[in-house]
């Protein structure tokens, strides 16, 4: 089996790390830089920022963040969310970040994927693709973080985007998303056995077991994190509320666990997928 | 200790800023510019760059640093060079055609193979963390290399450089059953395929240790 990368996914809204269920609902779990330089240090292979909102007015604080990151954390950083054409991709990248991932503007404009890994380089762009279970068996692509009906078949559009120049898909399963219940590994073999470029397994995970199901059974190179992450972080880090921006903070304020998740920490995570025969990055010391 | 002088060099690919970034962690302040004015002054030069070779190529010569940057090296001035700057090292690559290199070290870019040694497809471009291991031929000392035998480092890549002499390989990496030279070293021209800029502690100690190499020759 190959190498699988973890990813520590951080989704953004404003100034603040959030995370909700099926890309919705919110919560405020506290400051994003605490949470990104914990997860490098723990050994995360790469960092995924999304911002969640993905609005224009909320850009300036997504590129303080990208730059405040790339100063003190050196693996790799995707960003996505809301980037619209060259020059926003242009401006994350030149704020620090690697690479960019494209959704709703990549399906309304595929001609973009083409342009932008022209431009910037394939390996720099990330296609992400939320994609949506249907009755008859297959997945549709969605945008606008799962609310948008395209009608596009999600391994057809997969298949796609590698042709117009991807160098990576985020496969994000939005029925599994911030649920707990595992990965939607059909989909994720699907999608991996259609392309040959890395597909990043992204939602659902809601233990470290689900994790090392996904690396062994389904063909993709790395696999995007969250939930059991961020509330490992929430108990080590005790972050502080730091008030800003909008959204829901009864959560934090509360000081409750999760049921849905069993947290765990990057490294003992990595520890288990070894177990489980998966080969993954595992130093001594971050 | 006096302050060290290093040129990125700037023609349009790669991401400078992480580059810029790590070398401020390892103490040294590096300017970011695409004229060959500097080049003579500085202590010693990056190149980085990300994407198509003879893109690459084309681009130094419209901005007139091939000569520079040769004659600086010829000068005796360190070159480090970054993934696609690392291939630009060689004397040529196959990438879409053949495209002629800087010549500074023997040999030529070849694309990864499409399937592993078992048959199976391998994914391209090879994105992700994957041991070096030291050229045991060169029998250096891992103090002398900047790197740790077996160190963890970061890839991005689907062409790699095939050195002529054996000896001028640096380190080895195994992708999936294929093993290939991912750093090169001849005198002061040094070439990683991977981002050391990207590769956590262990890539911002290989900028200590090449820094260390620019202050003894001041």
């Amino acid at each position: 089996m190959s190498m699988v990368r973890v990813i520590a996914r951080l989704d953004i809204k404003g100034a603040n790390l959030v995370k909700g269920i099926r890309l919705e609902g919110l919560r405020v779990l506290g400051d994003p830089d605490t949470f990104a330089r914990y997860y490098y240090e723990s050994g995360a292979d790469e960092l995924i920022y999304q911002d969640a909102v993905a609005s224009l007015y909320g850009r300036n604080s997504l590129c303080e963040i990208i730059s405040r990151t790339s100063r003190e954390i050196f693996i790799p950083l995707t960003v996505g969310g809301g980037l619209r054409s060259l020059e926003d991709i242009r401006q994350a990248l030149a704020a620090g970040a690697d690479k960019v991932s494209l959704n709703t503007a990549a399906i309304a404009d595929p001609g973009l994927i083409r342009e932008a890994s022209r431009r910037f380089g394939s390996s720099t762009i990330v296609v992400a693709i939320e994609a949506g279970r249907q009755a008859n068996g297959s997945w549709l692509a969605f945008t606008d973080n799962g609310r948008e009906h395209t009608g596009v078949d999600a391994v057809e559009w997969a298949i796609r985007a590698e042709e117009l120049g991807a160098g990576e898909i985020l496969a994000t399963s939005i029925d599994r998303e911030g649920t707990g219940e595992g990965f939607d590994t059909d989909l994720c073999s699907r999608i991996a056995s259609a392309v040959k470029i890395p597909v990043i397994a992204h939602g659902g995970a809601g233990r470290a077991e689900h994790v090392a199901e996904v690396a062994v059974k389904t063909g993709v190179s790395a696999v995007a994190v969250s939930s059991i992450l961020h509330y490992e972080a929430i108990r080590t880090l005790r972050p502080r509320d730091s008030g800003g921006g909008e959204g829901n903070r009864e959560f934090l304020q509360s000081g409750r666990g999760v049921s849905h998740v069993q947290p765990c920490q990057m490294r003992e995570l990595k520890r288990l997928l070894l177990d489980r025969g998966v080969q993954c990055r595992l130093e001594d010391a971050a | 200790m006096s302050e060290l002088r290093v040129q990125i060099v700037d023609y349009g690919l790669g991401n400078l800023f992480s580059i810029r970034q790590a070398c401020l962690q390892a103490g040294i302040t590096a300017e970011i510019s695409s004229t060959a004015a500097g080049l003579s002054e500085v202590d010693g030069i990056i190149l980085p760059g990300v994407g198509a070779f003879g893109h690459a190529m084309d681009t130094l010569q419209q901005r007139e640093l091939v000569e520079p940057i040769c004659a600086a090296v010829s000068s005796g001035k360190p070159l480090l060079g970054i993934c696609l700057g690392m291939q630009l090292l060689l004397d040529a690559s196959e990438e879409f055609g053949l495209h002629r290199g800087l010549g500074l070290i023997p040999g030529v870019v070849r694309r990864l193979p499409e399937r592993r040694p078992d048959g199976a497809l391998l994914r391209i471009p090879a994105v992700g963390w994957n041991r070096i291991f030291l050229n045991p031929e060169r029998s250096e000392p891992e103090v002398e290399c900047g790197f740790r035998d077996g160190q963890w480092v970061y890839f991005v890549h689907s062409f790699a450089a095939v050195p002529e002499r054996s000896a001028d390989i640096l380190t080895l990496t195994d992708y999936e059953g294929i093993r290939y030279c991912s750093a090169v070293r001849l005198g002061h021209v040094t070439g990683v395929q991977f981002h050391p800029e990207r590769s956590a502690s262990g890539g911002i100690a290989f900028f200590r240790h090449w820094a260390a190499g620019l202050r003894k020759r001041i």
